[in-house]
């Protein structure tokens, strides 16, 4: 057991591996996926995009909460993870706004800690893969564990049809984009809308007759969380509506498109968190420095006819983006919205629209 | 990409001697970047004319030339090597405008060779205040509001549409050279003409002051297909105003949100695109309101940097070698990521620590120097400390500065905001003290202009050091392993416990509190790392990695300080190769970012850390070291050997005894007495109060010193009672004096030799051209002797050979001796490899370094088959670079203390050919015709008409004030006279100030004696015209100017080896 100064929360993860830490967010008992991103700044874009919800997420950028918290850095109304792990929270203000980080995940009930060895942790996840972690403010190290034990994984769980926001609708001009919300980060929308369509955002679940009956020019898949093989409801709508209007997803959206064209997905090893993801446009050879959350990927071992592979990973050569061009559907891993991480693919929304007009 | 096939040959340009704002980090691109190209099949040529370099061991490039770094010396190696292309980013400044001024002469297209890296548009665009400015403007990027400046009614119109105060900076310049603030109307004038006289193209860019806003920095790379990525962000913690290479700094930008973060970083993509740098590193500086978000473009250095150094040691992202790469066609995804192995180039550094860069200072060395920090650059070294948080890594960043003064410590907090107001040197000791105090961090923040979010750390700092305050004993390893944590090192818990150090030490891993280390991965853990690279913290679980060959353990030497500089850098390198090549793991120590040795290549375990007893105790209980190496890096490791030992660490060589009987003068006294050896008369003075009968004791003229100082700090010669009465009010010292007798008129001569405590090797002697009395550092000295007799030279041999074995020396070592009439003087013995050891390596290809970790590891020095004597080559000459043109008030005249920040090297078939070298790669080539000022002290007179006499031969016209004149025109010499200052204008300052004077010989008597001569010596300073300060000096330059270019040819240091010895022409240089 690691020591932490002053021991107030416990860490532990499915394979035994128990941290001392420091509780410096809600109290009680979280357990989930326990996963680490390597992105450097942008801590709330993070902790508000929906595609983290059940998880527990560690940050391995080692000082975490140094500018402070605002409605500005929000990608969604709400925390998703289910607990936070860092090395060391700031709780004062900054250019995010007046309110202190750690104040801001108590406000939103996040258990969250510090103090944790987080580089431990990472490798640990590197070498172990995947596992099941949980924080506790409450629990022994031995029940912590057995809770983490009994706690069920992502795998064969559609939990983005749960993330999806309400309906609501951006932008004033340009062709008609439905956008189907499996837990879609605020600055997708906005990109769309800022590209120049009228984006129409409604919730998962919803049908391809209905998505169609709204009259799209184009439809868009979003990002969301967990296992997309077990999505089947939107997996069946993006069938449904493949080939009718040009279509493109990220992220979970790509995955779902993926399944549509008769791919399978895998999990990754330990999955692509950061903002310092370089992937290769099979176009033109260009590398793109990409923003990325997934913990499952397209396995593209065996390519339908009429299915393109633009974009790999520079990383671990894993699928980045589809393509099928006689259906006009294409999709990307990465997020090209960005927020938080670098914004080099940000053109690929004014391409999607540009392809409507 | 692939490479290109098309290039066979490419010329590299170093950046010449170390200077304030261009130091080791040029020699560690350089390094890197010519073993790249070497890995890839290209042929390298290579030229830097200085010595102390790495990159000019004959080894790193395929032909390799210590010439000056002009033009005519460049044109003449690229006839001789015919290279394709010319790689002019990895060099600084200096390289850089070489290659313009190559490029616009047309000696590239005359010779066929492409300029890679940047093309000279590009450069012109970045280096070209107003081409950068409508570069930006034209790409939607903002920058300060300024005008262009080329004249001094420019300046006024500037002033009167912008408003003060005024950035001042001047185009094609480094470190902020000649740059400034100007405040208001009365001090534009003269600070803008400075400004002008820096530029060489006398172009200065006048722009509004936004001093106080945040200023940040981001490291870009750029291949031939247009892929680019930022490798680092660097937050100055000091904001704008204080210079990026003054300011300490820290990676990643600890403040910024992600939307600021991408928004500079999206600018700066855009302008490394803007100004068409095709493939390379560059360094794009930026300026942020935090208020109103406003970010302003401040300048891009279209080449590696300071700060590239700096970032690839921060992230472990090699930026010179893929620079290098990228420059030859190789795009960054074909390129590895070499930490990982299976990764690419082409990605963005994630770190899971925190990296604080804190600047080193030498304002004590230089006490008429405005110690304001501002907008040029200042300090002479820096320290980088890792750490997993900012107080970790910024308590290990200031204990690593290793201050040979303490910071004054304020009388109150009012006293110590007050100070904070003012950018200086030791501001963040005055911050931790005020915060300690009970200053808030609101208002620290407020009186320093430094960003809130520092100060809260800093102030946690602070608190952390009054927790512990109390005995020791009382503290657990719960408290101790908080404390270090939060940043505190074992030096600071010893001075909040009343202990020491090793107190402190022995208690905290009685309790188990160890570091932890971390290796630097470029990726925060996402992959496994291949290099081990490492820091330490204090986490539950290290990742060290070692494999069974014994450690050898290789202390560096920290920060570059005046009197410790690359050349240590370059003798530990060697150390380490040396390691490696007899079968052991090299592991290396050093915290300064600007060298070769932190290149996490060099050794098989790199450490990043502060050369510190308890950092540096930690690793030998993390290595079990076979042995620990202490004699290689300058005063720095020496001063540890002692107490390491007494701790029970294996140090290899010349026995920590030896170090005390070298330093202690009564203990060194007695042997040379026992020796038969002969020192100048010396006593100590108890007091300040009894230095005037130690004086009396031992005659005039006395060179003092207090005992205490390193480095030639605070010496002078006093010629009698009076002038020591003076020094004593000026220097006011504190504790114990000593008083030599003063060596009038000698020559010095200093000896490199290495020893295996009974039997001793003399690698060379070297002669200086300045008498004794002018700091071995910062004279010239010249290799063989000229004028010393073969007998005497064999004395110094023998006399060395005896203190080799009195001493007990096992290694290297250096004697430094005076010589008058025949009368052999011990000045002092360094148990020590000594800053000459790399020019003499160069001079006569024996590669000292390795034959003494042989030594040190035990063998006997007729194990090492070294030849009877050294071999003699060419002559060899070597010349210190001073930093006066950086400090203008100082008055540029030597002494017993050292100042020099560099070195050239000349090496020609005669002493005037090596001397003219060195010269011209010292940045002060002697004219070859004009008008030379001469004036000498009484004593020189006689010999200064001989100089006049050489000169006026040689088609120079003198010039002189009145004395000089007279004397110069009674020897029948034809000399034009000209008023002194104060005889009123138009004087000789006026003359020098206008052009009028090429040369200045201007020998100074003591201290305060003629203003007249300060006056004319910072004159010629600020004109740039080679001033010449001593006699002896003064006689070798009129012998080389009037030999003209004779033996100019350049030398590859390749062709040496086996170069016909020229002694028939030594000696020929002499008057
Ligand atoms: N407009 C300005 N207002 C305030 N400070 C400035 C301004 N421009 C430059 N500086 C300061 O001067 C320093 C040196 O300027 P810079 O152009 O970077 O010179 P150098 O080429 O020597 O790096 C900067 O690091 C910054 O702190
Ligand atoms: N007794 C002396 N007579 C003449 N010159 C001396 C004497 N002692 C020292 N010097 C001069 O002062 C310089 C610095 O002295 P040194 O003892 O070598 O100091 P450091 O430890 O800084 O190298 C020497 O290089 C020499 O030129
Ligand atoms: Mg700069
Ligand atoms: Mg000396």
């Amino acid at each position: 057991m690691s020591p932490a100064t002053v021991a107030t929360a416990t860490v532990a993860l499915e394979d035994g591996l128990v941290l001392e830490a420091r509780s410096v967010g809600a109290h009680g008992t979280a357990l989930g996926e326990a996963v680490f991103t390597t992105g450097m700044s942008g801590y709330q874009e993070a902790v508000t995009d929906p595609s983290y919800a059940e998880q527990v997420l560690c940050f391995a950028a080692p000082m975490i909460g140094n500018y402070g918290a605002g409605p500005s850095c929000d990608e969604s109304p709400r925390a998703w993870p289910r607990a936070v792990v860092m090395a060391r929270a700031g709780d004062g203000p900054g250019a995010a706004g007046p309110e202190g980080w750690c104040a801001w995940l108590r406000r939103h009930g996040v258990v969250a800690v510090d103090d944790v060895d987080t580089r431990r942790l990472v490798r640990h996840l590197r070498e172990g893969g995947a596992m099941r972690g949980g924080v506790s403010t409450e629990l022994g190290p031995e029940e912590l564990l057995a809770a983490v034990r009994a706690h069920p994984t992502l795998d064969g769980r559609d939990i983005a049809s749960a993330a999806a926001g309400p309906a609501r609708r951006l932008g004033q001009d340009g062709p008609r984009v439905v956008a189907i919300d499996c837990g879609m980060k605020e600055s997708i929308a906005r990109s769309l809308a800022g590209a120049g369509c009228r984006l129409e955002v409604v919730p998962a679940g919803i049908t391809a007759g209905e998505v169609l009956a709204l009259g799209p020019d184009g439809i868009f898949v979003s990002n969301g969380p967990g296992d997309p093989a077990a999505v089947a409801a939107v997996i069946a709508t993006v069938r449904g509506v493949l080939g009718e209007v040009p279509l493109f997803g990220i992220c979970l959206g790509h995955q779902l498109l993926g399944h549509a064209l008769g791919l399978a997905t895998e999990r990754l090893p330990f999955g692509h968190r950061g903002s310092n993801h370089p992937v290769r446009r099979a176009e033109d050879g260009a590398v793109e420095i990409t923003v990325q959350n997934h913990g499952y990927a397209v396995d593209a071992a065996r390519l339908p006819d009429g299915v393109e592979i633009t974009h790999t990973s520079l990383f671990d050569g894993s699928v980045e983006g589809l393509r099928a061009p006689e259906l006009r559907a294409s999709s990307v891993q990465y997020h090209p919205e960005a927020r938080p991480g670098p914004r080099d693919a940000g053109y690929l929304f004014r391409s999607f629209v540009g392809e409507l007009a | 990409m692939p490479m290109r096939t098309d290039i066979h040959t490419v010329l590299v340009l170093g950046s010449g001697p170390i200077v304030i704002g261009q130091a080791g980090e040029f020699d560690y691109s350089g390094t890197q970047a010519c073993t790249a190209l070497r890995e890839d099949g290209y042929r390298v040529v290579l030229v830097n004319s200085n010595p102390a370099s790495i990159m000019t061991d004959p080894q790193v490039a395929d032909r390799t030339y210590v010439e000056p770094l002009d033009a005519e010396a460049v044109e003449a190696i690229i006839a001789r090597e015919r290279p394709d292309a010319l790689l002019p980013t990895l060099g600084g400044q200096t390289a850089l405008n070489l290659a313009v001024e190559l490029d616009r002469e047309g000696v590239l297209a005359r010779h066929g060779v492409e300029l890679i890296g940047a093309d000279a548009a590009a450069i012109h665009r970045a280096e070209d205040r107003d081409a950068f400015r409508s570069c930006m403007a034209a790409a939607g990027l903002q920058t300060p509001p300024s005008r262009i400046v080329t004249d001094l009614s420019q300046g006024s119109a500037a002033a009167e549409e912008l408003g003060f105060p005024l950035i001042l900076r001047p185009g094609f310049t480094l470190g902020g050279e000649g740059g400034g603030v100007a405040l208001g109307a009365d001090d534009l004038d003269e600070r803008l003409l400075a400004a002008l006289d820096a530029s060489p193209i006398r172009q200065v860019l006048v722009e509004r002051s936004v001093i106080g806003w945040g200023e940040f920095e981001l490291e870009v790379m750029r291949d031939g297909a247009d892929n680019a990525i930022v490798v680092c962000s660097i937050e100055n913690i000091d904001p704008m105003g204080v210079h990026t290479g003054d300011s300490v700094t820290v990676a990643p930008a600890m403040s910024l949100s992600d939307d600021e973060l991408q928004r500079m970083r999206d600018a700066a993509l855009a302008v490394i695109r803007a100004v068409g740098v095709s493939t390379g590193g560059a360094n794009v500086q930026f300026a942020l309101n935090r208020d109103t978000g406003e970010l302003y473009v401040i300048e891009m250095n279209p080449r590696v940097s300071r700060s590239s150094a700096l970032a690839s040691k921060a992230t472990g992202y090699p930026i010179a070698k893929i620079a290098a790469r990228l420059a030859l066609g190789g795009t960054l995804d074909e390129l590895a990521n070499e930490i990982t192995g299976v990764t690419p180039a082409s990605f963005e550094p994630a770190l899971d620590y925190v990296a604080v860069k804190v600047p080193r200072f030498a304002f004590e060395k230089l006490p008429n120097a405005h110690a304001e920090l501002t907008t040029h650059m200042k300090s002479v070294g820096e320290v980088l400390a890792l750490g997993r948080t900012f107080g970790e890594a910024m308590g290990k960043a200031l204990a690593g500065r290793e201050l040979d003064v303490a910071p004054r410590e304020p009388a109150s907090v009012a006293d110590a905001l007050e100070r904070l107001r003012t950018p200086a040197w030791d501001r963040f000791d005055v911050m931790l003290w005020a915060l300690g105090a009970g200053a808030s961090a609101a208002e620290v923040s407020d009186a320093s202009g430094v960003h809130p979010w520092f100060c809260g750390e800093l102030a946690a700092l602070a608190a952390e050091r009054a927790r512990v305050a109390g005995p020791l004993d009382a503290l657990g390893a719960g408290e101790l392993l908080r404390a270090r944590r939060a940043g505190l090192t074992d030096r600071d818990l010893a001075a909040a416990t009343g202990t020491d150090e090793i107190a402190v030490g022995r208690r905290r891993r009685a309790l188990g509190v160890r570091p932890t280390y971390h290796a630097v991965d470029t990726c925060a853990g996402e992959f496994a790392a291949q290099t081990t690279y490492y820091y330490a913290a204090f986490e539950s679980e290290g990742e060290l990695r070692r494999d069974d060959r014994p450690a050898l353990v290789v202390l560096g030497s920290g920060p570059n300080r005046i009197g410790q500089g690359v050349e240590f850098d370059y003798c530990c390198v060697h150390a380490a190769r040396a390691a490696r090549e007899l079968g052991h793991a090299a592991v290396m120590v050093n915290c300064n970012p600007e060298t070769v040795s932190t290149d996490h290549g060099v050794s098989d375990r790199l450490y990043l850390e502060p050369l510190t007893l308890d950092a540096v105790l930690d690793i030998c209980e993390a290595e079990r070291p076979l042995g620990l190496i202490t004699q290689l890096g300058g005063q720095t490791p020496l001063r540890l050997a002692a107490p390491l030992v007494a701790e029970g660490v294996p140090v290899l060589g010349t026995p920590p005894e030896a170090i005390d009987l070298a330093e202690d003068r009564g203990r060194f006294g007695a042997l040379l007495d026992r020796l038969g050896l002969r020192a100048p008369r010396w006593a100590v003075a108890a007091e300040p109060g009894d230095a005037l009968a130690a004086a009396d004791e031992v005659g005039y003229p006395v060179l003092v010193r207090p005992s205490y100082v390193l480095g030639g700090r605070a010496m002078a010669v006093c010629e009698g009672p009076e002038e020591l009465r003076a020094y004593l009010r000026r220097e006011a010292p504190r504790g114990p004096l000593l008083v030599d007798r003063f060596v009038e008129g000698a020559i010095e001569l200093d000896v490199d030799a290495l020893s295996d405590g009974t039997s001793c090797w003399t690698a060379a002697v070297m002669e200086h051209i300045e008498a004794a009395g002018i700091h071995s550092g910062d004279s010239a000295c010249v290799l063989p002797p000229q004028e010393a007799p073969a007998r005497l030279v064999d004395e110094l041999r023998e006399q060395t050979a005896a203190l080799a074995a009195g001493l007990g020396v096992i290694g290297l070592m250096n004697v430094q001796f005076a010589v008058r009439d025949g009368d052999v003087y011990v000045i002092e013995a360094n148990p020590r490899a000594s800053r000459t050891v790399p020019f003499v390596a160069k001079a006569t290809g024996v590669p000292l370094v390795r034959h003494a970790v042989r030594l040190m590891l035990g063998e006997p020095l007729e194990a090492l088959g070294l030849p009877a004597r050294t071999p003699e080559r060419q002559v060899a000459v070597k010349e210190a670079v001073l930093p006066f043109g950086r400090f203008p008030g100082e008055d540029p005249v030597l002494g017993p203390e050292m100042r020099a920040t560099g070195e050239s090297m000349g090496i020609g078939p005669t002493f005037a050919a090596a001397f003219a070298k060195a010269q011209r790669g010292a940045g002060q080539a002697l004219p070859q015709a004009g008008v030379a000022f001469l004036s000498a002290r009484d004593p020189d007179k006689a010999r200064m008409a001989g100089v006049a006499r050489r000169l006026a031969g040689a088609g120079m016209d003198l010039v002189a004030t009145a004395g000089t004149a007279a004397a110069l025109a009674a020897e029948g010499l034809d000399v034009a006279s000209v008023a002194k200052v104060s005889e009123g204008s138009p004087h000789v300052v006026d003359l020098i100030a206008g052009g009028g004077v090429d040369l200045v010989v201007n020998t100074p008597s003591g201290p305060g004696a003629r203003p007249d001569g300060a006056l004319i010596r910072r004159a010629a300073v600020r004109a740039s015209i080679p001033c010449i300060t001593t006699i002896e000096a003064a006689e070798v330059a009129a012998v080389a100017i009037a030999s003209g270019r004779e033996g100019a040819a350049p030398v590859a240091l390749q062709d040496l080896a086996e170069g016909p010895s020229s002694l028939s022409e030594i000696g020929d240089g002499r008057p």
